[in-house]
């Protein structure tokens, strides 16, 4: 396991792009410390980001991850590319005639994916917590190791789609045209919940339906954490809208991904093993 | 003798084409040996296929004996197929290092195998900005990374120019003579001529000869003769019961033999019989028209 991990990292680490992709991506991962700079200071109006909660425990690990995923494009282009480069340098070839089975070809690129996914997990925790510790409200410890669940949730998020973009990449076989397609799929996810709730059901049925879509499950998994922020339900009161919403992460969500990770890892594997190189 | 690969049955159909039809043949331990045929007669596809990166549509082959699985075998084998390929933006230390950890030998041959094919003062360079004849000598040092027990070559010549395939020629003679055993697929005849002791002769993904070059035509051979009096060397020979098709060829007769004869008695022969010889020499077909015999004949 460790071999195949190396030399995916061989591969990775020479890549000056790749290279220069992954270090930002952990900079930017850190840089969300940087939000609790932000400070308005107009006349009367004193504003201090910090200062409105987004750092409490235990709202900070939905807040964090929320956030955080959204700099997954980063490692996903760098994934993209180090399936399709392998296609278009041809040394996919070349690595199985010098004697990694295909199986294991799959592997060390699925071993590179769960790294990058619990590397950002371990990083987005750590930042939180001292983040939380500098900033929060409440320290008690029964607080702080309160919702954990968002921090699984945003790993199992980042495997997945992680396993989409390795499946477009040897799909496509072209970074270019599969992070398009990415783009694409996206749409055709949004796409297909309008006919659905249009034409064919109601929109509670298609709402339904959309929460087993590929990328929709993934995103369904951390839900946006902003209308739990007490500064924003205080205003929803205010103009008698009901906020209540519902943001707990369920296990079914957890197992949909997983059934579409598994799924798009085999068919990459099945993908490889059919086609003539 | 040890058997390093049998192939038997082997077929592999693209769509409606067939480009290896039932082929069976063996790779002894020790021989070089060359695979030839013409483009597109199904050289590279077999190759790809006991190489694990064509599917097979039937037929079976097995590495040493069976012993091992495909995957642990290509770990004792060395392979180029086609273009050289490597990640362009590392230097050849770092694509050595790669296939060092991919074959799971240890690091250490990596000088030794670039001083062989002249590479080591280049070493830090990335392999984009190598010449075609330097990626095909760095294919080969990757090749001999785990010292294979066979090393296949695909066209190994290809696209260089003829220092590049003097080169390519010198360190496959060399690699040829520690004894391991090569497998040559090729196109050009006199490389593989130069280079092999055993031959593949493939058609239209047929096999039309595996065995040694020496008895791949049942031919006896055949006479260059030059004399002042051709007409009447040309009768006499006709006449003979040892010889069979006579052809005259800008004042050289080639007459070809239906038995065993050696120069020497046909000289004496022909010395008693009251002809004198300006021109002798006794040939045997060269690889390219037994080649070209072959492959009509069929």
């Amino acid at each position: 396991m460790l071999r195949l991990l190396q030399i995916e990292f061989i591969k990775l680490w020479n890549n000056r792009a790749s290279k220069v992709l992954i270090i930002s991506y952990f900079v930017l991962l850190t840089s969300i410390a940087l939000i609790a700079a932000i400070k308005f200071d107009i006349g009367p109006v004193e504003f201090h980001l910090a200062d409105q909660g987004i750092f409490n425990f235990p709202y900070i690990w939905h807040f964090n991850t929320f956030v955080t995923a959204l700099f997954k494009l980063f490692l996903a282009i760098v994934i993209v590319s180090m399936m399709s480069n392998e296609y278009s340098n041809k040394t996919i070839k070349q690595n199985l005639i010098d004697g990694l089975s295909k199986k294991e070809f799959i592997t060390s690129k699925v071993l590179t994916v769960i790294s990058f996914a619990l590397i950002s997990t371990i990083f987005v925790f750590v930042v939180s917590m001292i983040l939380g510790l500098a900033y929060s409200d409440y320290n008690e410890m029964s607080i702080i190791f309160s919702d954990l669940e968002f921090l699984p949730a945003f790993f199992i998020k980042l495997v997945g789609f992680f396993s989409f973009c390795l499946f477009l990449g040897i799909l496509v076989k072209r970074s270019a045209f599969a992070l398009g397609f990415l783009i694409l799929w996206t749409i055709f996810e949004q796409v297909v919940f309008g006919l659905l709730g249009w034409k064919v059901m109601s929109w509670e049925a298609a709402k339904a339906v959309k929460r087993f879509f590929p990328l929709e499950s993934m995103s369904n998994l951390i839900k946006e954490p902003f209308t739990r922020l007490s500064a924003v339900q205080n205003i929803g009161q205010q103009i008698g809208e009901d906020m209540k919403f519902d943001y707990h992460v369920y296990w079914y969500e957890f197992f949909i991904v997983i059934i579409w990770t598994a799924i798009f890892i085999y068919l990459s594997y099945a993908l490889l093993k059919k086609r003539d190189l | 003798m040890e058997t390093i690969l049998t192939v038997s049955h082997l077929t592999k159909k693209f769509g409606y084409l067939t480009a290896v039809n039932d082929l069976s043949f063996t790779i002894e331990k020790g021989n070089v040996y060359g695979i030839l045929g013409p483009n597109g007669s199904g050289k590279s596809t077999t190759l790809g296929i006991i190489l694990n990166v064509v599917n097979r549509t039937s037929g079976e082959f097995s590495w040493f004996d069976g012993s091992t699985t495909t995957h642990d075998a290509l770990k004792k084998v060395g392979a180029i197929i086609e273009r050289p390929n490597f990640y362009p933006y590392m230097n050849a230390i770092q694509n050595l290092r790669l296939v060092c950890k991919i074959k799971d030998v240890p690091e250490t041959k990596i000088q030794e195998k670039l001083e062989l094919v002249g590479l080591w003062d280049r070493r830090n360079s990335k392999f984009k900005t190598y010449s075609l004849g330097m990626k095909q000598r760095m294919a080969i040092a990757s090749a001999l990374l785990n010292d294979p027990e066979i090393l296949i070559l695909d066209e190994p010549t290809n696209g260089l120019d003829p220092q590049g395939i003097h080169q390519i020629r010198e360190i496959i003679k060399t690699i040829a003579n520690q004894g391991t055993t090569i497998l040559l697929a090729s196109h050009l005849l006199d490389e593989v001529e130069k280079v092999c002791s055993h031959v593949i002769i493939l058609r239209k993904g047929e096999n039309l000869y595996s065995g040694p070059v020496d008895s791949m035509l049942a031919s006896h051979g055949f006479f260059e003769l030059r004399s002042t009096d051709l007409d009447q060397l040309q009768t006499l020979l006709e006449k003979s019961a040892s010889f069979g098709k006579i052809e005259n060829f800008n004042g050289t007769l080639t007459a070809y033999l239906k038995e065993e004869m050696d120069a020497e008695s046909l000289n004496k022969m022909l010395f008693e019989k009251g002809i004198t010889l300006s021109h002798l020499v006794k040939r045997k077909e060269s690889l390219e028209e037994q080649f070209l015999t072959l492959t009509k004949n069929q």
